[in-house]
């Protein structure tokens, strides 16, 4: 026998950043939801992000995905300023643009390629990213190092405390009326009439409708609803100095600082399975290009190192789908929960609330990856 | 709740080092966090978040918060860090400044 309370219009396995930016919008949206997540020996993507919300490069071959991550930007100070006056916990997000750098004159005309191949994508909006030269860099993050040629800048780009919005997110579905149940690895997805129930360790839970949300375990889940996701691991790792006074006017693709002082250094990418281990030698790599890019990060301590496992789908675009074999069923990926959040609570979670992945959303469908003519791209 | 006399285990030889020149006993062996203890003194620095005094918390090198500054550098954990005769130990002063 299920008890009531295990009853709820919508079960969502996962409560990283995607299923709780679901959920909350969900209950936004007056439903009673409950969020079952595996708890801490689950590969946390989660928390192992580098708090970019980000909209340069993203979607460059498939355009839907462009004008998603936009509307994404969009929507974040509604997402923000909600959050705040709901539970207190601001996500501390900050759009002062963004900057991408070039060390080389073939990543500089590569850039350049992008922003020529996008500028259309959002139609008389306009795509918002364009060319910078040193001098311009300069004078907007001083301190690049004498290799850097030039760059990008978006008015678009931004970044956050990560780790604060997925608080606020599980403080905020909790306070409108859900409920987040840890330690409950799903075990197993059953039709029982018109609800699904999901197993674990913690009982049985029963909803109308499903989302699966759980990163990489969406791989075995997916299929119990008669949906495949294909999903490739990759892993990458970050390193945190000690704080510093304020040295980063704005964040980058490598470097980003956050408010508390702390600097950020990231962008590797290993393919060492479901491993969050750090190297050594990855460390050093990222530590090196880091002060070839920005001289003065020498003088900084690094007091923290992790890596984490991406969840990347072959275009490196989220998959969005709703299963025909089990209707109300739904499975969604994406590798930029934090970028992704604001269109995740605000647009995402009204659609699977409609029960319908129409108009741009039917671009995610895994169904693109077909033909087997993928572009992997931006991420 | 602190002790309000701490009760020093002595063992080996003497080392002397000035904390805000202050002079502190310790013995050879100890971490910088252990003699400041010891000798009474709990608060390393003010947490640049809230203000805060912060010092010892978990004393095996994993919280960072019993950063001081040591011989001009900044930031280092007193309780990864032993004891030296003439060491120079000072508050951690707020978050590090970068020289052009």
């Amino acid at each position: 026998m299920i008890p009531n309370e295990n009853f709820a219009d919508t079960i969502i396995v996962g409560g990283g950043l995607l299923g709780s930016a679901v959920a909350w919008g969900l209950t936004r949206l007056g439903q009673k939801v409950i969020v079952l997540d595996e708890g801490d020996v689950a590969l946390r993507a989660s928390r192992g992000n580098f708090g970019l919300v980000w909209v340069s490069g993203k979607g460059e071959f498939l355009p839907p995905y462009a004008r998603w991550s936009r509307l994404s930007s969009e929507l974040w100070p509604q997402l923000a300023e909600e959050l705040i006056e709901q539970t207190g916990i601001s996500p501390v997000y900050q759009k002062p643009g963004g900057v991408m750098f070039s060390l080389t004159e073939e990543d500089l005309a590569r850039k350049r390629e992008q922003i020529g191949r996008m500028k259309d994508y959002n139609g008389p909006k306009g795509y918002g990213a364009r060319m910078m030269d040193k001098a311009e860099l300069d004078e907007m993050l001083p301190g690049l190092g004498p290799d850097v040629l030039g760059g990008t800048y978006s008015p678009h780009d931004g970044h956050c405390n990560p780790l604060f919005l997925l608080r606020g997110l599980h403080a905020g579905l909790q306070k409108a009326g859900g409920c987040y149940v840890s330690d409950a690895p799903a075990t197993k997805i059953e039709k029982e009439g018109s609800s699904f129930v999901v197993s674990t360790s913690h009982g049985r839970y029963a909803g109308a409708k499903l989302i699966l949300a759980a990163g990489h375990g969406n791989r075995w889940l997916a299929p119990q609803v008669g949906l495949e996701v294909p999903l490739i691991a990759e892993k990458g790792e970050i390193l945190v100095t000690e704080r510093a006074r304020p040295l980063l006017t704005m964040p980058t693709h490598l470097l980003r600082q956050t408010g508390e002082g702390t600097i950020m250094i990231g962008d590797s990418h290993e393919h060492t399975g479901y491993s969050t281990r750090s190297r050594s030698t990855v460390i050093a790599d990222l530590a090196r290009y880091a002060v070839h890019c920005f001289p003065a990060l020498a003088q900084l301590r690094l007091v923290r190192s992790w890596g984490a496992v991406r969840i990347l789908t072959p275009d490196g675009c989220p998959v969005y789908q709703q299963s025909e074999l089990c209707p109300g069923a739904f499975s969604i990926n994406c590798h930029s929960g934090v970028t992704l959040a604001g269109a995740h609570a605000l647009a995402l979670a009204p659609a699977i609330a409609e029960g319908a992945l129409s108009g741009e959303l039917d671009a995610f469908h895994p169904r693109r990856f077909a033909n087997g003519t993928v572009k992997s791209a931006a991420h | 709740m602190a002790p309000s006399n701490p009760r020093r285990i002595d063992q080996g030889r003497v080392v002397t080092f000035s904390f805000e020149g202050q002079t502190v006993r310790a013995c050879e062996g100890e971490s910088v966090a252990a003699a400041l203890t010891a000798a009474g003194i709990r608060d390393f620095r003010n947490s640049i978040v809230s203000g805060q005094p912060r010092g010892i918390y978990c004393m095996m090198g994993a919280c960072f918060d019993c950063l001081v500054e040591i011989d001009g550098v900044p930031n280092r954990q007193a309780c990864m860090t032993e004891v030296q005769e003439g060491m120079f130990v000072r508050r951690q002063a707020g978050a590090v400044e970068v020289k052009a």
